[in-house]
């Protein structure tokens, strides 16, 4: 026992000596008094990370009185540090946060406007694709993005092959993608799924799947002008879009959000003919051990209405920041939002530029990979929310009601309807 | 005579006080710690739970609207759910595995011990995974198992009336080898003759177990089952794991079935940022941990001595 | 007859316990050949690797600060360990075998600790630590953790069991209260010192939600954060491999721990049976 103890304390007064001395390393750095030091906040996307360092490493070297410290933090936690360190005035100068956050962050003063004399309104709707509008706040925008992501469809061409389809003629309409993936699904006599042929999920990318494509081709516009009226049940076309949705899963059977974790998991597992996924799945998808392609999303019929969602992370400058500081965070965010930083983000990291001028390069159009995405951001709309979490939550538990309770449609329908329209009341009346 | 009496009485008075005060020299810095880390956040968390963001004027608002939540009640009667199961399972596999492993003696009792406390040493994020894995409703090796069985195949995280039910398995998985350990512990500080004597009487083992392991464990089983009850009223990591991240979705899925009150506040403060509710919901909680945890110090004193 | 009986009680009680191996350990062997699978692999879904593949952790080595991670989760774990040992036995003891006013109102409070839950204080923590210039620093990382309520319950529970004449015994014998402490009562409850030790060390091992709000840079991470940075699915993929090839190399230490501490539990018999 006393031999234990005795190394205890070795070591302990030894860690203590090595905290002391890493502690003093990091203070030692702090001295350089003639630079402005600003910090850039992002979760932990490693190759993000990995491109945000190599930025940063070119912007001081261009900008030799500026210092960039950019720190990440896992994303499960990352709200939660943002909350802790604003609340203890200990936030950082720029913070790269999800378009779905954008209203929250305003709301609770979080984050300040883009100056009129560092890029106009007219400038930012001018350089960037149009789907940024909706998140126009007050007259005001607030961030400004590198890239943003679209969806498309990927398809597996084994499973393709193995069910007897063409695996070069993906379905062009929903109608197709249901019969498809009919053809791929297999199930078990107790009614489970083997494979399914349509991965799909309300809590990835189905919503978004469902507001912005399905509502839009039913000729339903989800939101109003001013994005304060939920307008999915003003007509009879969105219980019928919410039913075509809907009866995937309940009628035709063709895929289950309980199929292997996650869709894209599923997918990847050869468990899934096709998902509905964003252009950061690439990395991912490469490693698939099959052979797989993808598409632009179905339409509803041959030649009709092209819709797509589009989401984005974006870079905004924290309230309070001022002076030196303030014109140092300008100056790297325009370095940042570049059109050369764009090229090289699509490349490395998979998301799309986010400029307009670059959208229209027909290079990147035709890209096999790519292509189908950027096709998809030239009809690709940004939801705007309100509370991006709680109003996802709704639609999910919506769903989860008619899956696994058997609940009525349009009663359903409804309740999702005026929940997320209390949502959307509370926020507007504060404002 | 009499002054004699008084000098014992002044003198055993004066011990006691001595006493006292070296207690309170012993517990000073602690209290001190204690006052600054946890009583006085949570007393400024209470401060809080009767005001709101836009203004700081005493109100009952965030409890009223707390009482009128459906899905706050239902994490209160899922809280509840999860103490009932969890709690006596984990102490009595942890006790069956202690008494075990000690009876069977011989050279592998270490290997046994590690074995069954690896789950509790092992990250949680990497083994949920695995475990929703095994829970797949569609491939998942357990329900595999049923089909062979020629059981009825469950849909386990994924419906609402079997999720609870499949996190528990998990946090009993993962808690058992804790109560094992403990239950050794425990187990080591009841005195060997006792047993020796009770043998030359010729009691059987069943009698050995319920007339001296029993009541000498006791105050280990009182410390289990108080921790145990404030652990599980707490439950959070595991709920986290296995129904949120990776699976999309916030946490306490599907349809709310496995939120717990600490998942409840956790979405109302960090996901909504609004902490005075947040407060408001830790206030409840920690009258209801109070109100169950002064209970059983009622129950296990009357029936032993604490 | 009876030794007959007992020998196949000792079968049935090994056959249970065998068996409880293999449903206990199943997920933590899927974890471990999870972590020498291929990426594509992975997906398989099947339980044995097709092939070895060790990129998950060459990943680890190679491009993140790993060892240093292994580092200051070790620190802290050993700091907090250690202050736990000391203050919750001395607190525990004090509880336990003076009688003063107040005694039961401050174990109460101690306890009441307890029910507040972390996720409450983490604001509070926060804020408190970046006044004191703690934010990404061992100090913030360890603070919180310095004498755990729990630990002091626990070392109440068994010095209450310290028969009372050994103490007499040794203030007659002229020995201070403090080594009263020390030197008799901390030597009878051996078992619970090193279950708490163990329970410590690990509890602070895979402590997660404050270490990730308290630290900034990599150089300040402790695993479990490292562990989650990785586990994003809006990361261009979750990178299973190299969660499962971190979360082995994190147990092994844990193991060490758990074969040196519950060998002091065993010692503890030996120690009993002779005193007793």
């Amino acid at each position: 026992m006393k031999k234990t103890f005795a190394l205890i304390f070795t070591l302990l007064i030894g860690s203590v000596l090595l905290a002391a001395c890493s502690g003093g390393d990091s203070k030692g750095g702090e001295k350089d008094s003639d630079k402005t030091e600003i910090t850039y906040w992002q979760y932990t996307f490693p190759t993000k990370v990995e491109e945000i360092d190599k930025i940063i490493a070119d912007f001081e070297a261009e900008n030799p009185d500026i210092k960039v410290v950019a720190q990440d933090f896992p994303y499960d936690q990352y709200q939660n540090k943002i909350f802790a360190a604003v609340e203890a005035g200990d936030g950082p100068d720029i913070l790269n946060i999800y378009n779905g956050w954008i209203s929250k962050f305003v709301d609770m003063d979080y984050i300040q406007p883009i100056r009129e004399e560092f890029m106009s309104k007219d400038e930012i709707s001018d350089y960037y694709v149009d789907m940024i509008q909706p998140y126009e706040l007050d007259g005001e925008y607030y961030t400004l993005p590198v890239a943003v992501r679209s969806l498309a469809l990927f398809w597996n061409k084994d499973m393709y092959k193995e069910a007897g389809l063409d695996p070069e003629s993906p379905p062009k309409t929903w109608d197709e993608l249901i019969e498809n993936a009919k053809a791929m699904t297999e199930m078990t006599d107790d009614g489970r799924y083997k494979k399914e042929g349509f991965g799909w999920n309300a809590a990835g990318q189905g919503l978004h799947e469902f507001q912005q494509v399905l509502l839009r081709q039913y000729g339903v516009e989800p939101y109003s002008e001013d994005a304060s009226k939920v307008l999915w049940n003003e007509k009879q076309e969105g219980y019928d879009a919410f039913k075509y949705w809907m009866d995937m899963t309940m009628v035709h059977k063709i895929g289950d959000p309980d199929v292997g974790n996650t869709y894209r998991e599923a997918f990847l597992a050869g468990l899934a003919g096709m998902i509905v996924d964003g252009s950061f799945a690439v990395g991912d998808i490469q490693n698939a051990n099959f052979d797989w392609g993808v598409t632009t999303l179905p339409v509803l019929e041959e030649g009709g209405l092209q819709s797509n969602y589009a989401s984005y992370w974006t870079n905004a400058i924290a309230k309070g920041v001022e002076g030196k500081k303030l014109e140092a965070s300008e100056k790297f965010l325009a370095y940042l939002i570049q059109e050369d930083v764009q090229r090289d983000w699509l490349e490395n990291i998979g998301e799309l530029p986010a400029s307009k001028a670059l959208i229209e390069d027909a290079e990147l159009a035709n890209d096999p990979t790519y292509g189908p995405f950027i096709e998809g951001l030239e009809y690709a709309h940004a939801t705007f929310f309100v509370n991006e979490d709680k109003e996802r939550q709704i639609i999910i538990d919506g769903v989860d009601k008619i899956r696994l309770e058997n609940a009525d449609y349009d009663e359903t329908f409804d309740d999702i309807v005026k929940k997320i329209q209390e949502v959307r009341d509370e926020f507007f009346d504060k404002q | 005579m009499a002054t004699n009496k008084e000098t014992i009485e002044k003198k055993t008075l004066s011990l006691q006080t001595k006493k006292a005060l070296i207690a309170y020299s012993f517990l000073i810095i602690p209290v001190l710690f204690y006052l600054a880390i946890r009583i006085i956040p949570a007393f400024q968390a209470f401060l809080m739970s009767f005001t709101t963001s836009s203004s700081s004027a005493f109100t009952l608002e965030n409890y009223q609207k707390l009482v009128q939540d459906e899905v706050f009640w239902k994490s209160v009667k899922n809280t509840m759910l999860y103490v009932v199961i969890v709690v006596p399972l984990q102490m009595l596999f942890g006790l069956l595995l202690a008494l075990a492993i000690e009876r069977m003696g011989g050279k592998f009792k270490w290997f046994y011990r590690v074995v069954f406390f690896l789950p509790y040493m092992t990250s949680i994020v990497a083994i949920s995974w695995v475990w929703r894995l095994l829970y797949d409703p569609n491939s998942g090796v357990l329900n595999e198992i049923l089909v062979k069985l020629h059981l009825p195949t469950q849909e386990w995280l994924g419906s609402p009336s079997t999720a609870l039910i499949s996190i528990s398995i998990v946090i009993i998985w993962q808690m058992m080898g804790f109560c094992m350990l403990l239950f050794t512990a425990g187990l080591q500080v009841i005195p060997k003759q006792y047993y020796e004597a009770a043998n030359i009487d010729g009691a059987t083992k069943w009698q050995l177990f319920w007339n001296i392991t029993f009541p000498l464990l006791n105050p280990t089983i009182v410390f289990l089952a108080i921790i145990g009850v404030i652990q599980t009223l707490q439950t959070f990591t595991q709920i986290a794991n296995l129904t949120g991240g990776s699976s999309g979705g916030g946490l306490g899925g599907p349809l709310n079935s496995t939120m717990s009150v600490v998942v409840y506040m956790y979405n109302e403060g960090f996901r909504e940022y609004n902490l005075h509710y947040a407060a408001a919901s830790t206030v409840f909680l920690f009258i209801l941990i109070l109100i169950v945890t002064l209970i059983q110090f009622r129950t296990f004193n009357k029936s032993y001595k604490l | 007859m009876n030794t007959k009986k007992n020998s196949i009680g000792k079968v049935i009680v090994n056959i249970l316990l065998i068996l409880g191996i293999g449903a206990v350990s199943f997920p933590f062997v899927w974890m471990i050949l999870s972590s020498v699978k291929s990426t594509a692999d992975f997906y398989t879904f099947s339980f044995w690797p097709q092939s070895l593949d060790f990129s998950g952790y060459r990943y680890v080595f190679e491009k993140t600060d790993f060892t240093r991670w292994y580092l200051n989760s070790f620190i802290v774990a050993i700091v907090v360990t250690v202050s736990n040992i000391i203050f919750c036995s001395l607190i525990g003891y004090t509880l336990a075998k003076y009688r003063f006013t107040g005694a039961k109102l401050i174990f109460l409070i101690i306890l009441s600790t307890m029910m507040i839950p972390t996720e409450m204080l983490i604001i509070p923590w926060y804020v408190f630590s970046s006044d004191f210039g703690w934010v990404d620093s061992y100090w913030g990382l360890i603070f919180p953790g310095l004498m755990e309520a729990f630990g002091i319950f626990l070392m109440r529970q068994f010095m209450a069991s310290v028969p009372e004449d050994i103490l007499d015994a040794a203030r007659i014998d002229g020995m201070g209260e403090f080594k009263i402490w020390l030197r008799i009562a901390m030597p009878q409850v051996k078992p619970a010192i090193s279950a708490l030790a163990i329970i410590t060390f690990l509890g602070n091992w895979n402590a997660y939600l404050w270490p990730v709000i308290v630290t900034n840079t990599a150089q300040m991470r402790t695993l479990p954060v490292g562990i989650a940075m990785y586990g994003t699915s809006d990361a261009g993929g979750i990178q299973w491999n190299t969660i499962m090839a971190m979360s082995s190399l994190t147990v092994i230490p844990m193991i060490i721990v758990f074969l040196i501490f519950q060998r002091q539990i065993v010692e503890g018999i030996a120690l009993s049976g002779t005193k007793g």
